[in-house]
């Protein structure tokens, strides 16, 4: 068993995709201005994920070589338009926040990354778990981001305001910077930086 | 069987597309009546929070069946249109702003410098809402729409009944920056609306949301909202949304030919 618990831990901090991979970075950049659309989103990659790895790791001995990339993207477009049309009808306004961004989850790269690096080449169950692993440990550093953009920049956690912005005759000043895309790149870069110096990869010391 | 011949990679990408789609289209139509409810929900919502009788703890279909009254009007002469003049598309219940003005049977083209709001094709008809409380028409809720900075902006204001006073104001759907034009969501700015003044006594147009705050020593006070800082294309988009469509070409013949009726 030790091994389908490392498959599945390893993903969500030592091999964290957007940490250590730097994949999915688009998505994380877009939708994590609020801390509940962060949430939505890595729930449907994270049920994209598992389901993906686990439908192409089913059909990998059948897959012919030359159109493995079309079939693996056709089962992760069909997923992701299934988890688009799940958020429209059970969570109305968060898919217009969402928008696009969600339609896009069939470019993030982790999905691709998965599919080719892992379910291609083991059992079903094993990449079930590899892709509920991958999923978290993205969701991880978008809820993060998310958590910190939302307070700083609105001052609120999941539309709750936590801190009285002078807007509304409290003292805090929200910093406005926090809601533009450009900061996720910074909380992403600080995290980075703090994860790799914490678990730093061997051979990555100079 | 090699997984490589011209036969298995045919099959396997019919029965990939096959199992995909059927799954996708299940989704799709299992789920269509509940996405639909929602979106008309959220319309109905928009219009309840507009004329501000939105109670959290009722129905949305019963509160709108209670307070409002929908009609179809005529912009070019103001007229409201009779029932037995509803087509399928000028109907109170399934008018679509985005699709009349879309379908060049219903609209028009603006030229370049009659179209403040930047919308390009107007529709010729439009819907507006009446707050009715008990039989009583107290409040009159208008559509309104026109580019911000990166969207088309989709907004309601409620006018009182002596059709001067603005009661409410509202965008329903926009795009613009969070935070900054994203600001039009803000509470305390749609306030600031509340008991302005669009036209003055000759009935000329008057209202304007200008850069920065508005400086109260001013007599223009009360036909002044605050722009929304750091927005200036957003708050200059908005104003002339505003002024488009309570201009003649948006539903300033509507309005005069309400005051005449009185």
């Amino acid at each position: 068993m030790g091994k389908l618990k490392k498959i599945f831990k390893t993903p969500i901090i030592l091999e964290n995709p957007i940490v250590f991979q730097v994949l999915g970075i688009c998505s994380a950049l877009a939708v994590t201005s609020k801390l509940e659309t962060s949430i939505v989103m890595a729930l449907a990659v994270t049920f994209v994920l598992m389901f993906s790895n686990l439908a192409i790791s089913l059909i990998r001995k059948h897959i012919p070589g030359s159109i493995r990339i079309i079939v693996e993207m056709t089962i992760i477009a069909s997923l992701v338009i299934i988890a688009d049309q799940i958020i429209k009808a059970f969570a109305y306004n968060i898919s217009r926040q969402l928008s696009v961004y969600v339609g896009l989850i069939i470019t993030n790269c982790i999905l691709m990354g998965r599919a080719e690096a892992f379910a291609l080449h083991n059992p079903p169950l094993d990449s079930l778990l590899d892709g509920l692993g991958n999923g978290l440990g993205y969701s991880l550093v978008l809820l993060i981001v998310g958590f910190f953009r939302e307070l700083i920049g609105s001052g609120k956690l999941l539309g709750f305001q936590i801190l009285p912005v002078n807007t509304e005759g409290g003292w805090y000043l929200p910093n406005g910077l926090f809601l533009l895309p450009a900061s996720a790149f910074f909380l992403i870069g600080i995290l980075i930086w703090l994860l790799r110096t914490l678990w730093p990869k061997p051979g990555q010391e100079d | 069987m090699s997984t490589d011949t011209p036969r298995k990679t045919v099959l396997v990408a019919l029965a990939v597309c096959l199992v995909c789609s059927v799954l996708v289209s299940s989704a799709a139509v299992g789920l269509r009546g509940i996405q639909e409810k929602n979106r008309e929900q959220d319309q109905l919502k928009n219009i309840l929070i507009a004329g501000d009788v939105l109670d959290n703890k009722k129905d949305i279909r019963e509160l709108y069946d209670e307070y409002i009254q929908a009609d179809i009007v005529e912009l070019r002469t103001g007229k409201i249109l009779a029932k037995g003049e509803y087509t399928e598309v000028l109907n109170p219940e399934k008018f679509e702003i985005k699709i009349v003005a879309k379908n060049p049977e219903y609209s028009r083209k603006l030229d370049a410098e009659e179209d403040l709001a930047q919308i390009g094709q107007q529709p010729n008809y439009m819907v507006i809402y009446w707050v009715k409380v008990q039989g009583q028409k107290t409040k009159l809720i208008l559509p309104l729409f026109g580019k911000g900075l990166w969207s088309t902006m989709y907004g309601l204001i409620a006018l009182d009944q002596d059709l001067t006073t603005v009661k409410g104001f509202t965008f329903y759907e926009h795009g613009e920056t969070p935070g900054l034009g994203g600001e039009v969501d803000n509470p305390t700015w749609k306030r600031s609306w509340i008991g302005k003044k669009a036209f003055d006594e000759s009935g000329k147009l008057q209202i304007e949301v200008i850069k920065g705050k508005v400086n109260h020593a001013d007599s223009q006070t009360q036909y002044q909202v605050d722009g929304l800082s750091g927005a200036t294309l957003t708050t200059r988009g908005i104003n002339n949304l505003v002024q488009f469509w309570l201009s003649e070409n948006g539903y300033g013949p509507f309005i005069a030919r309400q005051r005449g009726m009185r």
